[in-house]
């Protein structure tokens, strides 16, 4: 066997998921023992180019609490045609179809390597993707002419059979009726007033379309679409006139006040017309907001400008007026939506709050992305909405629809929860656990929209007695399926069975020890501590967390944005932990620790401890925080560059310094989703802030003259450096020990 | 009746005038017996008169022709009642002349009346009265003009409704005669009304049998008449009935043939033994039943004399009778024949009414005495009463004969006619304008039984010629104003509504502006109280003027705004007095005296006046406008120009009515008309367009826009509006755009199934739309159905015609939820004025949906049944007519008055949140409110009253003004002045207004009656305390209230308060919201149309109109009629060739079509001069008339009918003869 990194890396490689341990505690005093629980990493849509999709549907295990799909770690009695569950030790009899099964003639699922395999479900209807555009219209004309240009574009990036319909806002909310000659009508709604599905259903003369899930294929194409809804192919000039007409919103807007942004009626309405028209199929509402919510359910903020939209410091003084109001409105708004299946994404373009945090749980309930951009203006914003419609090989969109998750555990170990952009479905079995952990108390999530990578963070406990000792080589395991729509419309199931070696702690604590994965065990304590940082006043997990670890990159965790919340508006901090909390691993540690990159006459580029002693004037540093992608010019190197050197021929080289690191990060622009931040600027910029904030402070204004001028850059922070936290931690882990 | 005769009298007193006037006069009181007693002799001498009838026809018209009857005719009406009538003994002669006929009539029916009851004597009256009247008038009438004398003036303001006295109040003078009958009769009412009901089934028999049994029938009819007479249908009956009962009675009272003889010789017994005999018979029959009363009379001869008379209410009845007689007789010969085949037509055709008449009379017994059905029943004694009035009447004054002789010429006419009898009469009277009308009149009671009625009924009825006749008052007044109207003298009544004049303004607002009640207002409260004259005015602030009259100047007074009083705040006024120099000012209403700002300061002349009077158009005018300051703004903040928005309803209904499609082709061209102060600049007044069904679709038309673009609202509970910018725009920038909606809309909806519609959320969201533009302005509403989808305002369906005539029948006249009087409030408040169209196929509750077009100063408009092709005409008109109107947005009126009275009541279209500001949130050209004003304190003779009624109101170009009319009127401290100040169309409108206010919280019968109540106690007291003396049997009218009977007699028997049952709750309420907006002209032609012969058409001037009765319709002849709703060409069954060739080019009668709407255009003068004159008529009405073609006994017919007012109507409306009796009775009861 290879060695334990390996190991991880080709589990991640091929099922998506990562363990904080790989071999596992045999009871659950052990369990609680190692602090860090047993929990996963999983993205559930992991990209497999290399992975078929097999067309016949999944055999299950024919108990009813189980309902485990046949996988490579199943006992299978090839004379018998039977097969054991390695769950629930049920012996099923293989379907008439598997009649020819024999050891050289093995289903896929049966083969080792296929312990992830995806099926792909024959029946019910092929659903079309529903994309439905919620516009402000509250904007600068540059914002949304930049915007409307952008959603035209978009048109042509999506399936000709996609429906696409198109709800703006201002101070009334309008829903345009589609491909209609001549007159373009739309219907207006009040920005002040919710209203439910049955009353949005008869202000908009909808009729329930029939085929809500079991119904036949054959009538299911004619009726699907409405006239709010229809396929591009069908509207798309009218479409692209529409949004060509679209105008800012006529109401006049006095001195001292911000225009009326009815975004929560806008939202709902949105909700609404899916709801009656679409339930429980794959729909993405796209809501581009230029700025908060002022009228109506959802308002984040008054009209008027001298009240400023509620800051951190108010939250604390629980000052804000409208936060808590506006925010049941979104939570309900989001359970109805990922109840029907139905994605919320969130475009937040504007200097100011949007009021992200009140919305927060639209995207995260559903699985939807969120934008904050400073103006649609930005490429920022144009190329990450380009990217949502990113197409993989097989020219499908990387994007899935109304996800279920379900996870199933052998005996011994029992699932708590779950966190990341999911709700839970409220399924009881026998692989709940009573403790729970992020959204738990359940083994089925929603997740209404997925891309390859999003990733849930999983916790299990084991829940072997000690007295119970666990057969040699026996094998914990777990099944994770998740069932979803293809962008194509089919349905799949996905279904990644994993399994790991128990160990006695007392006797086996080595093994254990070195099966711990630390990156993975990190960001599922993060999110663990996000996660409370959430529902919990903020400096309470501050201190949860300084006690449960002693790790370095916690050092980092402590100043990032997910916990802190100084220096970040509400919104902002919303964004930040949206992301981290559905980001792969590798991304949610850039998010933590930053990677920094330095470039220099010196070398190839090569990474450097993100220390302010890694600011040096003939650098050219690269920083790679997520969010931002910042290239740092030494003062040197400014000058330099300020002097045109890179423009003479005897100074290539310099120009190729200059060149390489724009170059690395573009690529990494390239590929990032949503896209990073791109800043450029050199010593003494005002933009250099961001790489200020994030290095560790060992050099401030307090002991600069002690580490003497040779090197690095001071920063001004009162903040202690890594190294005087990690002093502290010694002591504090030695008191504790002893 | 006689008041009406006027007119007849004239022309027939014409003759006899000369000797008769004075000589009447003189002798009148004591010479009455004596000229009786004479006349009797001659009077049964003449009966034969038949000659009078030949000669009849040609005294009245000659009478007519004789200008002087006319004068004299108006001069006694100046005179006033009988009072005058007296006083001016010289006038005497002139008046006399009218007042005789009147007299003649009455008092003839006085005579007649006891003579009749006398038996012989006074029928002989009767009939050589007629007779006398044409040839012996000279003789007679000189006698009777003494007794007339007195009466005369009486007569003029009296109609003496002998028939009306003796059976209300007869029943002891008459009564003897009568009463007896009455009573006698009460068997044979009893008869009767058991009969009745037979009779029309009979009916039919007799009438067949008429021909051949004339006499008898006659005989039966008449005293049918008589009895039923009041309740033509029992005369029906009786004929019907007469075969069974009647006719025993009859035939036993024929048989009485002693006292028929004895009448008959009167009456009949000359022509009638054979064919006269039936009016004698008739007469006489009356008298069977009267018999017994008869030797009353006998004994009564006394009577015979005009005290008899005067107990002779009968007489009056007489005099009309005794034209009636006359012709009776002369239709003896002629009738017979002509009258049974009429006659059977007519029952025929009344049968159908009949029944319900019949049932009536059943009652009628029991309302003899009380009740309106009293009327009949007293009509028919009057009739009788008249009817030996009459003879006497014709007798004696000159006038008489000039009825009589009218009569007679029908009579003869009928002779001509024979045939026609029925229709005859008609047309007897088309011919003979005026005179005809008696027997049509009687016809008409007798309508019912018309053959065997027609001579009975005759007889015993009141002439119809005889009562006072709007036409000829209306004539008169066109006659006497030749001279422009100046508004400068205090107290001056102006010409009437029907009269064309120009006004010149000094110092009054015009009676265009401004009408009252009365000019002349009395000094103290209680004398107010006592004459019950209404006080009001009806003020139309914004009413257009013709050409040649210059529009209300308009006056700045800068910034500091107009000047005022500094206590009531008053305007600058010419009634304001300057002292000191001319550095004060006392108020001239309440007397306060204020300071001249430096800059309006001006030095006085010699006499008090400022040297600048003339100049300034506040000091010297009755009506200017003001520009007013910020400070009469809104929120302090000029206003924006007005803002007009169209919905449009597209339901299924409208869409396949075709209206959708009509609204949006006009709406292109008329968007170019919208008003404007200046012609040469494009109007101010921005548009904006909704559609809607059960939900709202809003346009943003936006010129930037390629196309337009809809907005929906499906939120109807809580409406708002969509859009703002792009909504409300000026035509000229969105041109396009705005057709390319137009043009689309219908597409859109063409294939729409949606039934269901919303209609206050359309209002709301008109309002929203005006609140969110700031600005005032109308919403075009065109609806259709009952508003059911769910919705604020939401409406069910509550018409319930078992409700009608209950209690609880106001509560269909208030809206059915409280929705809309919100609605209102907040509309009026913004300045959001609603114009609604309607076009229902069923019940749409306009009490509920008129509320907020009422409150707001709009107008309803209603097309039931709307057809595109048919109704296209009259919709685009009324629209494009309401569209282009000038009108003023955001308005508040106030009326000011000088101490001593006060404005206390309005009625009109507007809202009004305290008691003294009227506000509107649109008044437009056509708009009146009528104010009514109670005394709290004394007035002066010295000072008269003043009144100003100031409006503050944003132009059409959104510039905001003040527009002040001022009125004087005199104060008097006599009755007599107030009654001779009158003007009763301006009464009429407010008691109509007043009326229809009341049937919201009164059952309708009681309105009714209060009317009624309130109308007898005006003549009453007029009786009591102008008129001259007089037996109380006397009906004495003031001059200028003559005609209040007729026209109360219209408003009672209009569909708002008397509906027929084809009358929905819709057209009520429709109607009654209608005319609480009336200016005077528009009520008065609405409550008494115009009806015009077709026959020959002079360019330049309109034929005389005749009066509002079947009797007057001619077959051979071609009418129109106009109540400024309705346009009807009633074309006869038997009308010359040519002229159908002429009018719709086609020879046959048959082949005209009675659904063309407008007449073809032919080449040829008759034509092109007809359909100008139909054109003019459309262009003097605020709304367009559909032209109805009715074919004389089409079906269509029944509702011309309708509006033949002066006949009983289908719904139980009394005749105007019939209420006349009943009014004279109320009258006698109070003064008893």
């Amino acid at each position: 066997m290879a060695t334990f990194p390996e190991y991880i890396a080709q589990n991640e490689e091929r099922d998506g998921v990562r363990f904080s341990w790989n071999v596992w505690p045999s009871s659950r005093l052990e369990a609680t023992r190692m602090v860090v629980p047993v929990a996963a990493l999983f993205t559930p849509l992991k990209e497999r180019p290399d992975l078929p999709p097999i067309q016949y549907e999944p055999v299950l295990c024919s108990r009813a609490t189980c309902r485990a799909v046949l996988n490579p770690l199943c006992q299978v009695d090839y004379r018998a045609k039977l097969w054991a569950c390695n769950f629930c030790y049920q012996r099923n009899q293989f379907p008439p179809s598997y009649a020819g099964i024999s050891e050289v003639n093995q289903p896929a699922e049966l083969l080792p390597q296929f312990s992830t395999i995806e099926y792909v479900v024959q029946r019910g209807p092929q659903m079309p993707l529903v994309f439905l555009y919620v516009v402000d219209t509250c904007m600068e004309d540059e914002d949304l002419q930049a915007l409307k240009e952008s959603l035209q574009m978009s048109l042509s990036l999506l399936p000709p059979t996609a429906l696409v319909g198109l709800i703006t806002f201002g101070r009334m909310v309008q829903v345009h009726e589609l491909g209609c000659e001549g007159i373009s009508k739309s219907y207006v709604f009040r920005g002040t007033k919710d209203l439910n599905a049955k009353q949005l259903q008869e202000m908009l003369g909808l009729t329930k379309p029939a085929a809500s899930q079991g119904r036949g294929p054959q009538t299911a194409q004619q009726p699907l679409s409405n006239r709010f809804l229809q396929p591009v192919q069908k509207i798309d000039m009218n479409l692209t006139d529409l949004l060509g007409e679209l105008q800012r919103d006529p109401w006049p807007v006095t001195q001292g006040k911000r225009p009326l942004r009815s975004l929560g009626v806008a939202m709902s309405i949105a909700v609404g017309l899916l709801e009656c028209t679409f339930p429980n199929t794959g729909a993405r509402i796209m809501t581009f907001i230029g700025g908060p919510a002022t009228q109506g359910p959802g308002m984040v903020v008054g009209d008027e400008l001298k009240t400023p939209i509620r800051s951190w410091h108010d939250l604390e003084k629980d000052n804000a007026k409208f936060m808590k109001k506006a925010t049941k409105h979104y939570e309900s708004l989001a359970n109805r939506a990922s109840t029907n299946g139905h994605i919320i994404d969130i475009y937040a373009c504007a200097l100011d709050q949007t009021g992200l945090l009140e919305m927060k749980c639209c995207a995260n309930y559903t699985g939807g992305y969120m934008v904050m951009a400073d103006s649609f203006n930005t490429s920022l914003f144009k190329q990450t909405f380009q990217r949502v419609f990113t197409k993989d090989v097989q020219g499908s969109f990387k994007m899935a629809f109304a996800a279920t998750l379900e996870v199933k555990t052998s005996r011994e170990i029992k699932v708590s929860g779950a966190i990341g952009p999911c709700v839970s479905l409220s399924a009881k079995g026998p692989c709940v656990s009573e403790n729970e952990i992020g959204t738990g108390g359940t083994c089925q999530w929603k997740i209404c929209g997925l891309d390859p990578s999003t990733t849930l963070a999983l916790y299990f406990e084991v829940v072997n007695q000690h007295n119970a000792p666990i057969p040699q080589g026996g094998r914990g395991a777990i099944q994770f399926v998740t069932q979803y729509q293809h962008s194509s419309g089919q349905r799949r199931i996905r279904v990644s069975t994993t399994a790991r070696n128990w160990a006695d702690a007392q006797t086996q604590i080595q093994s254990i020890a070195a099966s711990f994965d630390q990156e993975a065990a990190a960001i599922l304590m993060a999110r663990l501590a996000v996660y409370r940082a959430e529902t919990e006043e903020g400096p309470d997990v501050l201190r949860w967390l300084d006690r449960q670890l002693i790790r370095l990159f916690m050092f980092h965790l402590r100043r990032s944005p997910f916990l802190q919340v100084f220096n970040n508006s509400p919104d902002e901090s919303s964004y930040y932990r949206h992301q981290f909390n559905r980001q792969d691993l590798t991304q949610a540690l850039i998010m933590i620790q930053p990677v920094l990159y330095a470039y220099s006459f010196n070398g190839p580029p090569e990474p450097v401890l993100l220390d302010s002693s890694s600011i040096l004037p003939d650098r050219i540093l690269l920083m790679d925080t997520f969010f931002q992608i910042l290239i740092y010019h030494g003062e040197t190197v400014a000058q330099w560059r300020k002097a045109g050197y890179q423009e003479m021929a005897e100074y290539e080289n310099f120009r190729h310094l200059l060149q390489a690191p724009v170059d690395d990060a573009q690529e990494l622009l390239h590929t990032r989703f949503p896209m990073p931040r791109y800043i450029d600027t050199e010593h003494g910029g005002s933009q250099a802030r961001f790489l200020l904030s994030k290095v560790n402070p060992s050099q401030t204004h307090n002991n600069m003259y002690a580490w003497g001028q040779e090197s690095g850059a001071p920063i001004l922070t009162d903040d202690v450096s890594l190294q005087v936290f990690m002093d502290h931690l010694k002591k504090l882990a030695v008191s504790s020990a002893a | 009746m006689n008041v009406n005769q006027h007119t007849p009298m004239a022309s027939p007193y014409g003759q006899p005038q000369p000797g008769y006037g004075q000589p009447g006069y003189a002798p009148l009181d004591g010479g009455y017996p004596a000229p009786y007693a004479p006349y009797n002799g001659p009077a049964s001498a003449y009966q034969p008169g038949a000659p009078q009838q030949g000669y009849s026809p040609f005294t009245s018209f000659p009478s007519k022709a004789v200008a002087a009857n006319p004068v004299s005719d108006l001069s006694s009406p100046l005179d006033l009642g009988p009072a005058r009538g007296p006083p001016a003994s010289g006038a005497p002669p002139v008046s006399a002349p009218q007042p005789y006929n009147q007299y003649s009539q009455s008092q003839g029916d006085m005579q007649n009346g006891p003579p009749l009851m006398t038996q012989a004597p006074p029928r002989p009256a009767v009939s050589q009265p007629y007779n006398h009247g044409a040839v012996n008038l000279p003789g007679p009438q000189p006698s009777f003009p003494q007794h007339y004398g007195p009466p005369p003036s009486m007569q003029q303001v009296t109609n003496q409704m002998t028939g009306m006295q003796i059976a209300s109040g007869p029943p002891t003078p008459a009564g003897p005669g009568y009463a007896p009958p009455h009573s006698s009769q009460p068997p044979v009412s009893n008869a009767y009304s058991a009969a009745p009901p037979p009779s029309y089934t009979h009916a039919p028999p007799p009438v067949s049998s008429a021909p051949t049994q004339p006499p008898p029938p006659s005989g039966p009819a008449p005293s049918q008449q008589y009895y039923g007479g009041p309740p033509p249908p029992s005369q029906q009956q009786f004929n019907s009935s007469l075969p069974p009962t009647s006719q025993q009675q009859f035939t036993s009272p024929a048989p009485p043939p002693s006292s028929q003889q004895s009448f008959p010789p009167t009456s009949y017994s000359g022509p009638v033994p054979p064919p006269s005999q039936a009016p004698a018979p008739q007469v006489s029959q009356p008298q069977q039943p009267f018999p017994p009363t008869q030797p009353p009379f006998s004994s009564a001869p006394p009577p015979v004399s005009q005290p008899a008379f005067v107990s002779g209410p009968p007489p009056p009845a007489q005099g009309s009778f005794p034209p009636r007689a006359p012709p009776p007789s002369s239709q003896p010969g002629s009738f017979p024949p002509p009258g049974p085949p009429p006659t059977s037509l007519p029952s025929g055709q009344y049968t159908g009414p009949m029944p319900p008449q019949q049932q009536p009379p059943p009652t009628q017994p029991s309302p003899y005495h009380s009740g309106p059905p009293p009327p009949g029943s007293q009509m028919p004694p009057t009739s009788m009463a008249q009817s030996n009035h009459l003879p006497p009447g014709p007798q004696g004054p000159p006038g008489p004969p000039g009825p009589l002789q009218q009569h007679p010429p029908q009579p003869g006419m009928p002779g001509g006619f024979p045939p026609q009898q029925n229709g005859a009469f008609g047309q007897v009277r088309g011919p003979q304008p005026g005179y005809a009308g008696p027997y049509p009149g009687q016809p008409n009671y007798g309508a019912p039984a018309p053959a065997p009625a027609p001579a009975p009924p005759a007889q015993k009825r009141l002439d119809p010629d005889a009562i006072p006749s709007p036409i000829q008052v209306i004539e008169d007044d066109k006659a006497k104003s030749t001279e422009p109207f100046t508004t400068g003298v205090r107290g001056q009544a102006p010409p009437l509504v029907t009269t064309n004049f120009q006004v010149k303004d000094q110092g009054n607002a015009s009676p265009r502006f401004v009408r009252c009640t009365a000019y002349n207002m009395p000094c103290t409260a209680d004398m107010a109280k006592q004459s019950q004259v209404p006080l009001a005015a009806v003020i139309k602030p914004l009413a257009t003027l013709p050409q040649d009259e210059s529009p209300p100047y308009l006056v700045d007074h800068g910034e500091g705004g107009p000047i005022r009083c500094n206590r009531c705040k008053a305007y600058m006024c010419p009634y304001m007095q300057f002292i000191e120099g001319g550095r004060r000012f006392q108020c001239g209403f309440c007397s306060c005296v204020t300071e001249v700002p430096p800059h309006y300061f001006q030095h006085l002349d010699h006499t008090g006046k400022r040297v600048d009077c003339y100049d300034r158009p506040e000091l010297s005018l009755g009506s200017y406008e003001f520009l007013a300051t910020v400070d009469y703004c809104k929120n302090n903040k000029l206003p924006q120009p007005p803002a007009f928005i169209f919905l449009i309803d597209v339901s299924y209904n409208a869409v396949k009515s075709g209206m959708v499609n009509i609204v949006c082709q006009e709406l292109k061209t008329l968007l170019d008309y919208l008003p404007r102060e200046n012609p040469e600049m494009d109007s101010m007044v921005r548009v904006g367009f909704v559609t809607y069904n059960k939900v709202l679709h809003f346009y943003n038309v936006k010129a930037s826009l390629a196309q337009p673009q809809m907005l929906v609202v499906s939120d109807v509970s809580d409406m708002f509006v969509p859009l703002l910018d792009g909504f409300l725009v000026n035509v000229n920038e969105s041109r396009l755009v705005i057709e390319s909606l137009l043009d689309q809309i219908p597409e859109m909806f063409a294939d729409t199934r949606e039934t269901e519609t919303v209609f206050g959320p359309v209002i709301q969201a008109g309002l929203e739309a005006l609140k969110a533009a700031d600005c005032a302005g109308k919403l075009f509403v065109f609806h259709t159905s009952l508003p059911i989808a769910e919705a604020p305002g939401k409406l069910k369906n509550r018409e319930d015609k078992k409700l009608i005539g209950t209690d609880k029948e106001k509560s269909l006249f208030q809206p059915q939820v409280g929705f809309y009087n919100t609605l209102a409030k907040e509309c009026v408040a913004q300045g959001c004025c609603v114009d609604l169209f309607l076009f229902p196929n069923q019940y749409v509750d306009v009490a509920t949906l008129g509320v907020v077009p009422v409150s707001t100063g709009g107008s309803v408009y209603k097309y039931t049944y709307f057809q595109a092709q048919t109704d296209k005409e009259r919709f685009l008109n009324d629209l494009r007519r309401d569209v282009q109107k000038l009108v003023g947005f955001d308005a508040v009126m106030r009326v000011r008055t000088s101490t001593g009275i006060r404005a206390t009541d309005f009625f009109g279209s507007f809202f009004m949140s305290n008691t003294t500001d009227v506000e509107l949130a649109g008044l437009d050209c056509d708009k009146a409110i009528t104010v009514e004003f109670k005394h709290d304190d004394k007035l002066s003779e010295e000072t008269g009253a003043l009144m100003q009624c100031a409006v503050l109101y944003t132009s059409c170009s959104g510039q905001r003004r003040l527009r002040v009319h001022n009125m004087a009127v005199n104060c008097c401290s006599q009755l007599a002045d107030l009654y001779r100040n009158c003007e009763t169309d301006t009464i009429i409108n407010f008691f109509s207004k007043y009326a229809f206010r009341g049937i919201l919280s009164n059952p309708t019968k009681a309105v009714r009656d209060t009317l009624v109540n309130q109308c007898a106690q005006i003549l009453a007291c007029y009786r009591k305390n102008c008129a001259s003396p007089s037996s109380a049997g006397q009906l004495i009218l003031p001059e200028c209230m003559k005609l209040l009977p007729v026209y109360l007699n219209c408003v009672l028997k209009s569909d708002v308060l008397l509906p027929g049952a084809d009358v929905s709750l819709d057209d009520r309420a429709y109607l009654r919201q209608l005319i609480s907006c009336m200016d005077v002209a528009e009520s008065h032609v609405f409550f008494y149309p115009r009806l015009l012969p077709l026959t020959k058409l002079e360019s330049g001037s309109l034929p005389v109109a005749v009066r509002d009765s079947e009797e007057r319709l001619s077959k051979g002849g071609v009418y129109i009629l106009e109540t400024g709703l309705h346009l009807f060409l009633w074309v006869g069954a038997s009308v010359q060739q040519e002229l159908l060739l002429n009018i719709f080019g086609t020879p046959s009668f048959s082949q005209i079509d009675p659904n063309m709407t407008s007449l073809p255009v032919l080449d040829n003068p008759f034509s092109e001069r007809l359909r100008e004159i139909i054109d003019s008529f459309r262009a003097q009405r605020s709304r367009y008339m559909k032209l109805m073609v009715v074919k004389q006994e089409d079906r269509t017919e029944l509702i011309f009918r309708h509006f033949l007012v002066e006949d009983k109507s289908a719904s139980g409306g009394a005749s105007y003869v019939d209420f006349l009796c009943h009014m004279h009775k109320e009258i006698r009861q109070l003064l008893s």
